[in-house]
């Protein structure tokens, strides 16, 4: 996209120098591992010679229900993947469930973005869920009566147990991520890791998702989810990590959605409109922008 | 029946039809697999790579499935390690260890003295050549191939449908990768000397892409597959036998034409797109409808 000249340059503010704020240094970090489910030292990460995500530190306590936000390129799948285990950081120390990632396994659920997924492929709403069984079937073993009554429990707190029998690639994009939050619970994970559960659907789908997400924060299962959508963050979300590249900020979601801290998350792609955050990122588009709104247009960072 | 009975009173016949019959499955149950993770040039890269192995065991007197097996294995392995590992493309790097290892075969092939025509049976296969001895070993591979898949056929399902979810719940989904490229490459060996290596991932491939005509549900997938590939081995063998051509090339024949005939008139087939396009309904029904 195309950056007009900015209207009005706005720098970091002093008080939201790194090392200063106060949000960045929210935990204390002895205290913080041994009571984290998932705990980040220092952790830079990337791909080839491509650095996503710079000296990362947090510690997510269990029971947390945390939002990663952030604009595109932000790390913040990068982050989701190093906690999964599918990544491995270049230098830091990440630990999960307390182990290195992938040793506790079997206790995370992992949902991939939705364009990740091939949806032609030939399985119904039914077999995704199942396949949340799996792991902890084990090889050799086949799914049991236990394992057909997780599933179909899960289909209907998701509300998909008419679809069933569908094959996934005839469901709505809310449907869609309705059946792989299924895949999870069916898993009955201490840890869920989603990435971009709620984006792109509609608010009715949106609510079910976030009220299911809530019910297993309040029963001291762990979520962390990356998102766009600041408004359901701000509603929904205890806790928020705003990242580009680095922490912005981290803490509690009523502290770190102000507009000066999301200014610095989102480099030059935050949209405030009276006062009001409503739109960031690449989504955003000048030629739509209506009369009065202000755009804040930082730094691009490396972008 | 006189067509149909006479022909098992030959002993070539029989085990070429208890050969071709197993090929027929054992190449669709891992074709099912092959296909739902777009991998046919591998497929067809690793009987390739059976050839110098074929030609090795030739020269020293030994099985030509052990010979066969090595090369294969190897480089089925070898693929697998490139893709996760090398800076190159993934088919790049198949395609040079794709020509490179079916040269050598041919230059190992050109050292030897003499017409040596059980090797051109490798490359279009010779099901009536197989002796009991190789069938005998066939059995076991081929069998053996489908036990694993027997046993981990849901770990290969999640590893394929979706690898990030897998390995981050815990299916060693790497080392899956290297099983299957290991099966894949069992299954060929098995299939060298029925179909050649030059038409194998014909068989791997269209049993599983004629099912997908059909349905969208994996276990009926893999059954149709295996139905279809079955069946195409059985009718094929005999076409042959009747009209006296080559067996292999008239399997894979059979094959394609039942993929036509189910890319034409099946449920997800051509016909019945334009069906649901001309209703006016949104469903997806494969792939190119995303």
């Amino acid at each position: 996209m195309t950056l007009q000249p900015p209207a009005e340059p706005v720098t970091t503010p002093a008080h939201l120098e790194r090392s200063s704020h106060p949000l960045d240094h929210a935990v204390d970090a002895a205290h913080a591992h041994a009571h984290a489910d998932v705990w980040l030292s220092d952790v830079s990460a990337g791909y080839g010679d491509r650095t996503a995500l710079d000296h990362i530190t947090a510690a997510v306590e269990p029971g947390s229900l945390l939002a990663v936000v952030g604009p595109n390129g932000a790390g913040k799948s990068t982050l989701l993947k190093l906690m999964a285990g599918l990544l491995q950081p270049w230098t830091g120390r990440i630990e999960i469930l307390g182990a290195p990632p992938g040793r506790e396994a079997r206790r995370v659920a992992y949902v991939p973005q939705a364009e990740l997924v091939d949806w032609a492929f030939p399985v119904t709403v039914e077999d995704v869920v199942m396949m949340g069984r799996f792991p902890r079937l084990g090889p050799i073993r086949r799914p049991g009566r236990g394992d057909r009554r997780a599933t179909a429990d899960a289909l209907d707190q998701v509300g998909m147990s008419a679809h069933r029998r569908t094959q996934i690639g005839r469901l709505s994009g809310g449907q869609r991520r309705r059946v792989f939050l299924a895949r999870a619970l069916a898993a009955e994970p201490d840890l869920f890791l989603l990435d971009e559960p709620v984006t792109g659907i509609d608010t009715t789908t949106q609510e079910l998702l976030m009220d299911l997400l809530e019910q297993q924060a309040r029963r001291g299962k762990t979520v962390v989810a990356t998102t766009h959508d600041l408004a359901c963050v701000a509603q929904r979300f205890q806790q928020v990590m705003a990242i580009n590249r680095s922490v912005v900020a981290y803490g509690p979601s009523n502290l770190v959605l102000d507009a000066d801290v999301l200014a610095r998350a989102y480099g030059g792609h935050l949209l405030v409109v009276e006062g009001r955050t409503v739109l960031l990122d690449d989504a955003h588009h000048h030629d739509a922008a209506a009369p009065g709104e202000r755009h804040f247009h930082e730094q691009d960072p490396g972008r | 029946m006189g067509v149909v009975l006479d022909p098992l009173e030959f002993g070539f016949f029989v085990r070429a039809l208890i050969a071709s019959s197993l090929v027929g499955v054992v190449c669709a149950v891992v074709g099912t697999y092959v296909v739902l993770r777009g991998i046919a040039f591998i497929g067809d890269a690793i009987a390739h790579a059976g050839f110098p192995g074929v030609v090795a065991a030739y020269m020293l007197s030994i099985p030509f499935y052990l010979g066969a097996a090595v090369a294969a294995v190897g480089t089925a392995l070898a693929i697998g390690y490139v893709t996760k590992r090398g800076g190159l493309r993934q088919d790049t790097a198949i395609g040079v260890l794709f020509a490179g290892t079916f040269a050598f075969g041919v230059f190992l092939f050109s050292t030897i003295k003499g017409y040596v025509a059980d090797l051109f049976g490798f490359l279009l296969g010779n099901v009536l050549a197989i002796g009991p001895e190789d069938l005998i070993a066939l059995v076991v591979l081929g069998v053996g191939v489908m036990v694993v898949v027997a046993l981990l056929w849901k770990e290969l399902l999640y590893a394929t449908f979706d690898p990030l979810g897998a390995a981050a719940s815990g299916i060693p989904v790497d080392r899956l990768e290297y099983l299957f490229l290991a099966l894949v490459a069992l299954t060929i060996v098995v299939s060298l000397q029925a179909v050649g290596i030059i038409l194998v991932v014909a068989m791997l491939i269209t049993p599983a892409a004629t099912a997908q005509m059909l349905t969208a549900r994996f276990t009926r997938l893999m059954i149709g597959a295996g139905l279809v590939g079955i069946a195409s081995a059985i009718l094929g063998l005999y076409l042959s036998y009747w009209l006296n051509v080559a067996s292999g090339a008239t399997i894979v024949l059979v094959e394609t034409a039942l993929f036509l005939f189910a890319m034409a008139l099946g449920q997800r087939g051509l016909i019945a797109r334009r069906r649901v396009r001309a209703g006016g309904d949104e469903v997806a029904l494969g792939p190119g409808s995303r």
